[in-house]
C-alpha cells in the first residue's frame, strides 16, 4: 500500500539524501525547527476512525449481530524472539485486538495451523481479556496431514483449550473443495462430520460451516449436504477480481455467491483483498481508483465491493498493522455500498490488472515450510512486486533493461536469503497440494529461476 | 618538491591498488588491473618482459623509486613510520648494511621457489603480503561499511547499494596476513624500512641495481655541517653522515633527507664520483609466527512435525566442503604446475571472485594459492574476473567462450546422498542447472520407465563448473560433486 514511492534513486541522489538526513538529525538535535509551516503537522492523523459507526449484519440462524469487518488471525505481527527465531508479538496482538473491539469489530477467525500453529493460542490470550459476549470466535478443523478420528478430535478439543472458551461460535471444515476423495477421507469416513453435528446439538458449536477453495463440482457436491446437515454459513474467496475472472482453478465468486444466496446461507468472505494484491497495485491502477474518491484508499474499494452484497455476513482481513485496521474501520464504519456503475468500474479495473502477469499468491504461507528450505511466498511476492513496478523486462532490448535488472537482482537478494531462492527448488511438488490458489509452484520456481539466470548472465534475450 | 611529488604519487598508487582489492563489484578491475601487473615479482612470474625491463631501467636511472611509490607494502610501512614520527622526531640512526642477511634471504627465497616450495617462500614477497592484508583485514571492514549503506538504501527503496557476504575463505591465510601486518607494522613503527632492506627479496634485487643508478641523492661536503639531521630522518638508515656516504643499495629515494637538510647540502642529481659504503654484519633476525585458526561449523538438524502448520522455514544445514583429492583450480590456470610456478598468493583473484568460489588453499604445497569449492556458489559461466585480474599469469586471461569449453574437473554422483533415494522424491535440480548439458536423468529402476529419475553424467561434456554440486539439495554433503583435474582439458 505504501510501497509506491519512486524506486529509481541513483547513487548520487542516495548519498545526497543520506546527507540531508544527517543534516535534519543535526537540526533536530540542536533544536532548530523548520519554519514556513502552513499547517500544524502534529494534528492531521487518525481523528477520523469512528468507534460507534460499524455496520453489522445479522446471522439468520442465531441472530448474531456480526461486524461486517472480521479479523483474520492468519497474519499476526511477528518479532524476533530471544533465541533469534520469529515468534508472535503478543503485546502487539493484544493492542490490535483491543483497538479492533473498541471500534466495533467482533468476529475473529483463526485456525490450529495458522502462524506456524501459534495463532489460536495468541488469539485466545488476547481475547480472554475481553468479556465473552463481546466477540464471536471462528476456528477450523485443519486435519490435513493426519485425519484419523482421534487426531481430529484432539485438534477440536485443543481449540477450546487454546482459545479459552466453552463454545465456538463458528466452526469450519477447513479448506475443502480440491477433490471429493479428500473431503470424504477427512470428514465422512472417520465420522468427524457426524461428531461435529452432535457437538452443534450440544451447543458446543453454534454455527457449523466450511471454507472452500477448489472446483465447481466439489462445491456443488458438498453444498448438496445442506439438506442433511444444514450448513449455517460458508466461507468463500470473493473479490472484484475473482467475481468473473477467477484465476487458476478457482471458481468465479459470482457463481459461488449466487448458489449460497439462493439457499439463504450466510457468506463469510476471505481474501477480499487477495493478500494485498488488490491494494499493492501498479501506479496507474492506484491513480485510477483514487481519482474517483481521493480521500479513500485503494483497499477500501475491495472491501466496499464485498460489503455491497447483502448475503455477506462478514469480510475477513488479516490486518498485521494498525494502519490496516484503521483503514478498514474507516471503510466499514459505516459501509457505503457501491452503486451498480461503481461495481462495473471495478470489473473494468480488474480487467486492466489482469494485463499484469502477476502470480496469484496471497502470501497465506500454506505451502510453507518447504522441506528443501525455499521461501516460496517471498520469491513469488518479489516477482509480483517487480511486475507491478515494471521491473520485469521481456527482452534485453527493453528500454529500461539495465535498471530493471539491477532492481530485480538486488531486490531479490534482499527479499530472499540466497539459500532459499528459486534455484533450490527440486521440483518434488509437495507444496502444490497445499496451495489454495492452485499455483503450480515448482513450475513457477523454474520459470523465475530461468528469468533470474538470464538476468545474471546479462545475456541478450 | 621532489618529496611532495613522491608522496602524492605513492598515495595515489596505494589508494588505487587497495581499491582494486576492496572492490567486490568488479567495476574497477578493468581500470586498475594494471597496478597489480606492474608489480615486480608478479611481472617476473608472468614473464612480462616489458614491465620487468621498465622497472630495471627505471631503477638504473632513478634508484629504488619502485619501493617508494609502486610497492604497496613499502607505502604501508611509510604510513606506519609517518605516525611514529609524530610521536618522536629524528628517530632514525645510521646502521650498517646486513648484507649476509639480505643476500642470504634472497638466495633461500630463489632456491625454495625453484625447488617448488614457492608457497612458503611467498610469505615474504611484498606485493602479495600486502594483498593478503588488504583482502583479509581491510576488505571485511569495507564490506561491513557497504552493508551498512545497503541497509539504509533498502530502507529508502534505493538499489544503489547491495549487501554482500563478509566471509573469510581460510583462517590460516587470515592469520598469516595478521602476523605480517603486526611484524611489518612493528618494524616500520620502530625503525622505518627495516623489512625492505633486510628481508624483502625484491628490495634486495633492486638494491643491487640502484647501487649504479644514474640519479641519486649526493651529499655536498662543502655545505654539510655534520648536523646529522639527514641521517636521523632517513627511514632506510642508510646515510653515514660521519663519512658523508649514502648506501645506495638501501636508499629508497624518498627525498626525506633533501627536505630535512637546512643547508641544502643534499641534492638529487647525476652522480659524478662513486661513493662507497661500508658493510658490516650484525645479527638481527625476525621471525614470523603462524597461527592457524579453526572454524567450527555449527549445524542443527531438521525437526519433524506432527501437524503440518502454515509458514515457517525448514532449517538449512550448512554445506560442508568435500575432500577433493585433486584440488580444483580456476579455468585459465591450465594445470597445477602453472599455478604453483606463478602464483604469489596475493589474493586478488579471491577478492575478485563474485561467487565465493575461490579461497586460499590451506594445503602446505599450495599454501595461500587459490583453490575452488562450491558450497557457497559455483563458477558461473559468464564470469572470468579472476583471469582478468591475475597479475602473474597463474590464471591466464580466458574468454567466456574459451571458459565454457575448458574442463577443470568432472562431476561424480554419490548415490547414498541423493534425495531421490534418501527422501524418495523427484528431483533433477542438477540436470536442470547444468550449463553444458552433461547430465541426463534416467529411471532409477531400469525396468520401469516411469520410476523416479536419477542423474547420469557424460564426463566428457562436464566442465566442472559446480552448478550441480552447489544447487544439489542434499546436505551437508551434496549428492553430486566435482573432482578436479590437475591438467585442464578442452571440450
Amino acid at each position: 500500500m505504501d510501497k509506491k514511492k519512486n524506486n529509481n534513486i541513483g547513487r548520487g541522489e542516495f548519498l545526497a539524501r543520506l546527507g540531508a538526513g544527517s543534516a535534519l538529525t543535526v537540526a533536530a538535535l540542536t533544536g532548530c525547527k523548520p519554519t514556513n509551516l502552513k499547517f500544524d503537522p502534529y494534528n492531521v492523523d487518525d481523528d477520523d476512525v469512528p468507534t460507534d459507526k460499524m455496520t453489522y449484519r445479522t446471522n439468520p440462524n442465531t441472530e448474531d449481530k456480526v461486524s461486517i469487518l472480521g479479523y483474520g488471525c492468519m497474519r499476526w505481527p511477528m518479532r524476533k524472539g530471544e533465541n533469534g527465531r520469529d515468534e508472535l508479538d503478543q503485546e502487539k496482538i493484544n493492542e490490535l485486538v483491543d483497538y479492533a473491539v473498541a471500534h466495533g469489530v467482533n468476529y475473529f477467525d483463526t485456525s490450529p495451523v495458522y502462524c506456524q500453529g501459534n495463532s489460536e493460542r495468541a488469539t485466545g490470550i488476547a481475547l480472554s481479556r475481553i468479556p465473552r459476549d463481546k466477540y464471536f470466535i471462528a476456528t477450523k478443523m485443519s486435519n490435513f496431514s493426519n485425519y484419523t478420528r482421534e487426531n481430529s478430535i484432539l485438534m477440536y478439543n485443543r481449540s477450546f483449550e487454546l482459545l479459552q472458551v466453552d463454545t465456538i461460535d463458528y466452526y469450519l471444515l477447513h479448506n475443502i473443495g480440491s477433490d471429493i476423495k479428500s473431503f470424504e477421507n477427512r470428514f465422512i469416513d472417520n465420522g468427524i462430520l457426524d461428531f461435529l453435528i452432535e457437538e452443534r446439538k450440544k451447543g458446543k458449536i453454534r454455527n457449523l460451516g466450511w471454507s472452500f477453495h477448489g472446483s465447481k463440482e466439489v462445491f456443488d457436491h458438498i453444498l448438496a449436504y445442506h439438506e442433511k446437515v444444514h450448513w449455517d454459513f460458508i466461507q468463500i474467496q470473493m473479490n472484484y477480481s475473482d467475481w468473473q475472472n477467477a484465476r487458476g482453478r478457482n471458481v468465479n465468486a459470482e457463481y459461488l455467491y449466487a448458489e449460497l444466496e439462493k439457499r439463504n446461507i450466510p457468506v463469510v468472505i476471505m481474501e477480499p483483498l487477495l493478500g494485498g494484491r488488490l491494494s499493492n497495485v501498479p501506479n496507474h491502477i492506484s491513480a485510477r481508483l483514487q481519482e474517483q474518491e481521493p480521500e479513500r484508499s485503494v483497499a477500501s474499494w475491495a472491501f466496499r465491493f464485498v460489503g455491497s452484497y447483502p448475503g455477506v455476513l462478514t469480510a475477513l482481513s488479516g490486518m498485521t498493522y494498525e494502519e490496516h485496521l484503521q483503514d478498514n474501520i474507516r471503510t466499514y464504519a459505516p459501509l457505503i455500498e457501491l452503486t451498480q456503475e461503481q461495481k462495473q468500474f471495478l470489473f473494468e479495473t480488474a480487467e486492466l490488472m489482469l494485463q499484469y502477469p502477476t502470480i496469484p499468491c496471497n502470501d497465506c504461507k500454506y505451502c510453507m515450510p518447504c522441506p528443501y528450505g525455499l521461501d516460496i511466498p517471498a520469491i513469488l511476492l518479489h516477482y509480483n512486486k517487480c511486475v507491478n513496478e515494471g521491473n520485469i523486462s521481456r527482452s534485453s532490448q527493453d528500454e529500461n533493461f539495465r535498471k530493471a535488472r539491477r532492481a530485480f537482482l538486488v531486490g531479490y537478494d534482499r527479499a530472499v536469503e540466497k539459500e532459499r531462492q528459486a534455484d533450490r527448488c527440486v521440483g518434488c511438488k509437495q507444496c502444490n497440494e497445499h496451495c489454495p490458489q492452485r499455483i503450480d509452484i515448482p513450475r513457477q520456481m523454474r520459470r523465475i529461476d530461468k528469468y533470474i539466470d538470464e538476468l545474471r548472465k546479462s545475456r541478450e534475450y | 618538491m621532489l618529496r611532495k611529488f613522491r608522496i602524492v604519487a605513492a598515495a595515489m598508487c596505494f589508494t588505487l591498488i587497495t581499491l582494486l582489492f576492496l572492490d567486490f563489484t568488479g567495476a574497477t578491475h578493468a581500470w586498475l588491473g594494471w597496478l597489480a601487473k606492474i608489480q615486480f615479482l608478479p611481472a617476473i612470474l608472468a614473464l612480462n618482459v616489458g614491465v620487468v625491463l621498465f622497472l630495471v631501467v627505471a631503477t638504473l636511472l632513478f634508484g629504488r623509486l619502485y619501493c617508494s611509490v609502486i610497492c604497496p607494502l613499502g607505502v604501508m610501512q611509510d604510513i606506519f613510520s609517518h605516525f611514529a614520527n609524530k610521536r618522536k622526531k629524528n628517530r632514525f640512526n645510521y646502521s650498517p648494511a646486513k648484507s649476509w642477511l639480505r643476500y642470504g634471504v634472497l638466495l633461500v627465497f630463489i632456491a625454495t621457489m625453484v625447488a617448488g616450495f614457492g608457497a612458503i617462500a611467498l610469505l615474504i614477497a611484498p606485493y602479495s603480503a600486502y594483498g593478503r592484508i588488504a583482502q583479509n583485514l581491510l576488505s571485511p571492514i569495507w564490506k561491513w561499511g557497504n552493508n551498512l549503506l545497503a541497509l539504509i538504501a533498502e530502507r529508502i527503496d534505493s538499489y544503489a547499494f547491495y549487501s554482500t557476504e563478509v566471509w573469510i575463505g581460510s583462517w590460516a591465510t587470515f592469520a598469516v596476513a595478521a602476523a605480517t601486518l603486526i611484524v611489518v607494522g612493528y618494524l616500520a613503527w620502530r625503525s622505518g624500512r627495516t623489512y625492505c632492506n633486510n628481508i624483502c627479496p625484491v628490495g634486495t634485487v633492486l638494491g643491487v641495481l640502484s647501487r649504479f643508478s644514474l640519479f641519486k641523492p649526493v651529499i655536498n661536503t662543502d655545505k654539510c655541517i655534520d648536523c646529522k639531521r639527514c641521517g636521523r630522518n632517513c627511514k632506510a638508515s642508510c646515510i653515514d653522515v660521519e663519512n658523508h656516504a649514502i648506501d645506495y643499495s638501501r636508499c629508497v629515494v624518498c627525498f626525506d633527507c633533501i627536505e630535512s637538510c637546512s643547508k641544502g647540502a643534499i641534492k638529487y642529481t647525476l652522480r659524478t664520483k662513486s661513493s662507497k659504503s661500508k658493510v658490516e654484519a650484525s645479527a638481527d633476525n625476525s621471525r614470523k609466527n603462524f597461527l592457524v585458526g579453526t572454524a567450527l561449523l555449527a549445524t542443527s538438524a531438521v525437526k519433524a512435525q506432527e501437524m503440518k502448520v502454515d509458514g515457517g522455514y525448514a532449517t538449512i544445514i550448512d554445506k560442508q566442503i568435500p575432500n577433493r583429492k585433486t584440488p580444483l583450480t580456476p579455468p585459465g590456470s591450465c594445470n597445477s604446475r602453472n599455478m604453483a610456478a606463478h602464483c604469489t598468493g596475493c589474493q586478488l583473484c579471491v577478492a575478485a571472485c563474485p561467487n565465493q568460489v575461490l579461497r586460499p588453499s590451506t594445503n602446505l604445497q599450495t599454501f595461500m594459492q587459490p583453490t575452488m569449492s562450491y558450497e557457497k556458489g559455483y563458477c558461473r559461466p559468464e564470469c572470468n574476473r579472476c583471469s582478468q585480474v591475475c597479475p602473474t599469469g597463474a590464471i591466464k586471461p580466458i574468454s567466456v567462450a574459451e571458459k565454457s569449453s575448458t574442463r577443470i574437473g568432472h562431476a561424480v554422483w554419490v548415490r547414498k546422498n541423493c534425495i531421490v533415494i534418501t527422501d524418495e522424491v523427484e528431483c533433477g535440480n542438477c540436470e536442470h542447472h547444468c550449463p553444458s548439458n552433461a547430465i541426463t536423468m534416467v529411471p532409477l529402476d531400469k525396468e520401469n520407465r516411469r520410476s523416479r529419475m536419477i542423474p547420469t553424467i557424460n564426463k566428457h561434456r562436464c566442465i566442472g563448473c559446480g552448478a550441480c554440486e552447489n544447487l544439489c539439495p542434499a546436505r551437508p554433503f551434496s549428492a553430486i560433486y566435482v573432482k578436479g583435474f590437475s591438467e585442464h582439458r578442452t571440450l
